[in-house]
């Protein structure tokens, strides 16, 4: 079944955009293909500058001789391109979107306005701390409430993302361990972690040791007593775990790391789960990173910003990256604040002073829940997981059989082994279903996972129908005959497609085509 | 308070019944009690939507620098240009804003294609084959850069040019502690880097060499005798460019560079206080397997209609863990849309307009400046879009002068830049009008009297 394509191999040129809506069907020309000689949308202030020829702004030699090349295009095919781009894209404001480990709760619309306030967004980085008192006592603020949430002593907010707060907590770890004298090579974490923290691991200059998870998908805590000794710098856990269960053995296994002298380090990724229930510092982890854009709703944009702050304990303090937002009256009404540089700080780890906007809208969707919020919060994300176990078990393999938190692993093993039908065909099905696909083949240690978080936006309804697509999907591989499943989806913007020919000839843009 | 959550008591009450638990309390009984927070968050209680609206509000209140406010002469990587009604509605439809990462190609078409044109326009801008979708910000592009660069050459010694963003070099050296690289700083001599002289015989060759284009303090630097450190030493050359100064300058890529970074904030994104930003990263096609960061390829479906995917997976985190050589996930996809969608609005002929116009703007700027009584060149070599001033009084004192009087003045150059001579760096983008640039050097006269 072939669709034929509206846009010729070599592309279009002269911009046929307005007369080709696709509503999602067909093939989008790259805005390359829409270009047509002479066409701009630019317009710019009148200045009253007087013109200088660029030869005479240009140094010799320094000039380039030919303009770069972009797409030439009116305002109105600009608008219809990225609308019908818009238009191929699923997204939380569309559906339910229950990607395990990614938190993909609906983001309140009025943290976009915030994100727009001019006060905020038309803040230049640079300027002193007398311009901008507002910035730092947001930032302050907003390092208080983390605290208190993740119970420790202070935070930076400089991480971009979750994977550089995990980089910034090694490098905290490293100072500290310095610090006492002490050169420790290994970091500890358990086979069902995210990539991303071996891989911070190795940036942070330490080995990574593996320790296995048991039959009840916690940490197996005789191999954990197997690897800790004197070399070991900490461990980095992620609690609920990647397989949606508590590690009920945390405080035994934080006395055992701080025995030998290491560090706890908080995966933040699953932080949705406990909030105001049970917090890190009272677990005994001494650094946490937190994904605001996962637990506190700031929109992922299609795969960034997002913002890992960083949380310590009182002992690691003196090292986090500065310079960090202080407040500097002693208790007055009007509070005034001046940028410092802990005494012993690891240095800076974002250009300027983190995803501020970022900031601002995780701010402002904790002061709309509230403390009281928060924990209905993680009550209602492990409501919806725990209700989702229950409706599927029997339907689907649940390899750990025990209440999980915001989180549910299941399997299509048994589906595979008796009808060839894989995590990867229940995931493309549900998306024809309207529904974003879960997260699959993670964590590693599960044989063809489904790992699915509902979050607390769903409602019992969503969940309902949700589910009923999973038990049709099931039905389907049981009378359907063979390679049935492996044909969806078929109604989507594109079908399943030739990833191995993306590798194997390499197309990373428009020029490379030919 | 905020009401995000849609379930009624009665539904909670049956989900409960359907699990055969009597409370939300018993969801948590894997969690042991003794562990459990025994009183509710010391925080406020929520509030309704135009209470966290006002609260919000005012903290911007308390930020006397707004470009609504101030009117911006301040660069130093941050810049206030233009980003026009179209940008911010497309860029802020919610597809492209609340979507995770494109791990469903199928339902992703959308951010992965816009990916895709981006990655061709900063390749283009770059002059290099090869773009990832984005890293954090300039300085994350950097310290990646380095990373790579490090990896490719196997010599962790990395020549980093004084004219280098401070804020670039001091995360060079924060992750630096980590990977064990030796940074070493080459200063500058009248505002270009002074290269010592090196061949791939003598001591401790470097495997990487960073230099700005232009710098910091502005000034366009030969790239030539960066070039040919590499070429005796087998370094790669990583140009940290300014990609709205790349419209008018030669390209890092006709420079020799093996690597280009770059801060993007510059197309389309606001100056948010620092972020987010964009990370912009091309590197030349013998480095793909290299890159850091996630890359979009172009292939096929099943029915063989044009489609495209995250591709060379196999370098990533998720996939290499303890062995990749980059750790990011998450980067900033929003912004790089955005740029796409500016670059998009600017076109061929609005880039190298908007170039122009800023050099134009900086070239009166610096004239009207230099006329001042007691206000002289920080240093002599060419600039473009940026330059710096050395003031009789201390620039601190002159920035909080002029923000009484309507203008965000500039950087007041700090560090090792302040040789006890008051720099102030100061940038005009096209968005300078005749009347605020008169008015801006008015204020500075009396401000430095």
């Amino acid at each position: 079944m072939s669709e034929p394509t509206t846009v010729p191999p070599g592309g279009a040129p002269g911009g046929r955009a307005s007369s080709a809506p696709l509503l999602g069907r067909g093939t989008e020309p790259t805005l390359f293909e829409l270009s047509h000689p002479g066409r701009h949308s630019w317009s710019l202030r009148t200045t009253g500058i007087p013109e200088v020829p660029v030869d005479q702004l240009v140094p010799a030699g320094h000039r380039r001789e030919n303009p770069v090349r972009l797409a030439e295009v009116s305002e109105r095919d600009l608008v219809a391109h990225f609308t019908r781009l818009s238009h191929r894209q699923f997204s939380v404001d569309l559906g339910a979107y229950p990607l395990g480990s990614c938190t993909m709760k609906y983001n309140p619309k009025v943290c976009d306005a915030v994100a727009e306030l001019p006060g905020l967004a038309g803040a230049h980085p640079a300027s002193p701390a007398s311009l901008t008192q507002g910035w730092l006592g947001l930032f302050v603020e907003l390092e208080e409430v983390l605290c208190e949430i993740t119970g420790m002593a202070a935070a930076t907010l400089q991480p971009a993302a979750g994977a550089a707060g995990e980089l910034t907590g090694l490098l905290l770890m490293r100072a500290w361990h310095e610090a006492q004298g002490q050169v420790r090579h290994k970091v500890i974490i358990p086979d069902s972690a995210h990539g991303t923290n071996p891989a911070s691991v190795t940036l942070g200059g330490f080995e990574v040791v593996t320790v296995p998870s048991d039959n009840r998908g916690c940490v197996d805590m005789a191999a954990l007593a197997t690897v800790l000794d004197e070399d070991v710098a900490g461990i980095m856990l992620t609690n609920p775990n990647t397989l949606g269960l508590f590690e009920e053995d945390i405080a035994a296994i934080a006395a055992a790391v701080h025995e030998v002298g290491g560090l706890l380090y908080y995966d933040g990724a699953n932080l949705n789960a406990i909030l105001g229930v049970v917090r890190p510092g009272d677990m005994g982890f001494d650094i946490v990173h937190m994904n605001l854009h996962k637990t506190f709703a700031t929109p992922h944009g299609g795969g960034g910003p997002g913002a890992g702050p960083v949380a310590v304990s009182e002992r690691l303090v003196p090292y986090l990256p500065g310079p960090r937002p202080a407040r500097t009256d002693k208790g007055g009404t009007s509070p005034t604040y001046e940028w410092m540089t802990p005494p012993r700080s690891i240095g800076r780890v974002h250009t300027w002073h983190g995803n501020s906007l970022v900031l601002a809208r995780a701010l402002a969707y904790i002061l709309a829940n509230g403390g009281d919020g928060l924990k209905r919060i993680a009550e209602i994300a492990v409501l919806n997981a725990n209700w989702i176990r229950q409706r599927l078990t029997g339907t689907y393999d649940v390899p750990f059989d025990r209440p999980c938190m915001h989180e549910v692993v299941l399997s299509a093993r048994t589906m595979k082994h008796q009808h060839g039908v894989r995590a990867l065909d229940v995931a493309k099905r549900l998306l024809e279903e309207g529904f974003h696909a879960p997260t699959v083949y993670f964590p590693l240690i599960v044989e063809e996972a489904l790992m699915i978080e509902p979050t607390e936006t769903e409602s019992p309804q969503t969940l309902d129908a949700l589910a009923e697509s999973f038990e049709r999907i099931a039905q389907e591989a049981d009378t359907e005959e063979s390679g049935w499943m492996a044909q969806f989806p078929h109604f989507t913007p594109v079908r399943r497609l030739d990833e191995a020919r993306a590798a194997r000839t390499l197309i990373p843009t428009f020029d490379a085509r030919n | 308070m905020g009401n995000y959550i849609p379930h009624t008591d009665d539904e909670v009450a049956a989900m409960l019944a359907f699990l055969g638990l009597s409370s939300l309390d018993e969801l948590f009984d894997a969690v042991p009690e003794a562990l459990k927070l025994q009183r509710t968050l010391e925080l406020a209680d929520g509030v309704g939507e135009p209470d966290v609206l006002a609260h919000m509000q005012a903290f911007g209140e308390q930020n006397r620098s707004r470009t609504d406010r101030l009117v911006c002469f301040a660069g130093g990587g941050a810049y206030d240009h233009e980003i026009p009604a179209v940008t911010r509605a497309l860029a802020g439809r919610s597809e492209f804003v609340t979507s995770y990462t494109p791990y469903q190609p199928e339902v992703a078409q959308g951010v992965l294609q816009a990916i895709f044109e981006y990655q061709t326009m900063v390749a283009r801008l770059a002059g290099l084959p090869v773009a990832n979708a984005s890293l954090y910000d300039g300085g994350s592009a950097a310290v990646e850069a380095v990373n790579l660069g490090v990896a490719a050459s196997g010599r962790d010694t990395v020549w980093v040019s004084a004219g280098i963003h401070p804020h670039w070099r001091q995360m060079l050296a924060t992750f630096a502690a980590g990977t064990g690289h030796r940074l070493q700083t080459i200063p500058l001599a009248d505002g270009t880097t002074a290269w010592p002289d090196v061949d791939a015989e003598s001591g401790d060759p470097p495997g990487v060499v960073l230099v700005g284009y232009p710098n910091y303090l502005g000034c366009i630097e030969d790239l030539g005798p960066a070039r040919d450190v590499c070429d005796r030493t087998g370094a790669l050359l990583v140009v940290g460019a300014d990609p709205v100064a790349a419209g008018l300058l030669k390209s890092a890529g006709e420079w020799g560079a093996d690597v280009m970074v770059g801060e993007g904030q510059v197309f389309g994104t606001a100056l948010g206080f620092g972020g987010p930003y964009l990370g912009l990263f091309a590197c030349a096609g013998s480095h793909v397997r290299r890159l850091p960061g996630r890359l979009v390829g172009e292939t096929v479906d099943v029915d063989d209609r044009r489609a495209y995917v995250t591709t060379l997976r196999a370098r990533e985190q998720d996939i290499r863990r303890e062995k990749a050589t980059s750790n990011v996930c998450t980067n900033q996809t929003l912004m790089a849309v955005t740029a796409a969608i500016q670059l998009g609005w600017l076109g061929t002929s609005g880039l190298v307009e908007v170039a122009r116009r800023c050099a134009q703007a900086t070239r009166y700027t610096r004239d009207a400046l230099l006329s001042l009584d007691k206000v002289v060149p920080f240093v002599d070599a060419p600039v473009l879009r940026e330059f710096a001033v050395r003031l009789p009084v201390p620039a601190e004192t002159v920035v909080d002068r002029m923000a009484d009087a309507g203008f965000l003045a500039g950087i007041a150059l700090d560090g090792e830049f302040d040789d006890g001579e008051h720099g102030l760096l100061i940038a005009v983008t096209e968005r300078r009008t005749r009347d605020e640039i008169d008015a801006y050097a008015t204020a500075l006269a009396k401000a430095v009297a």
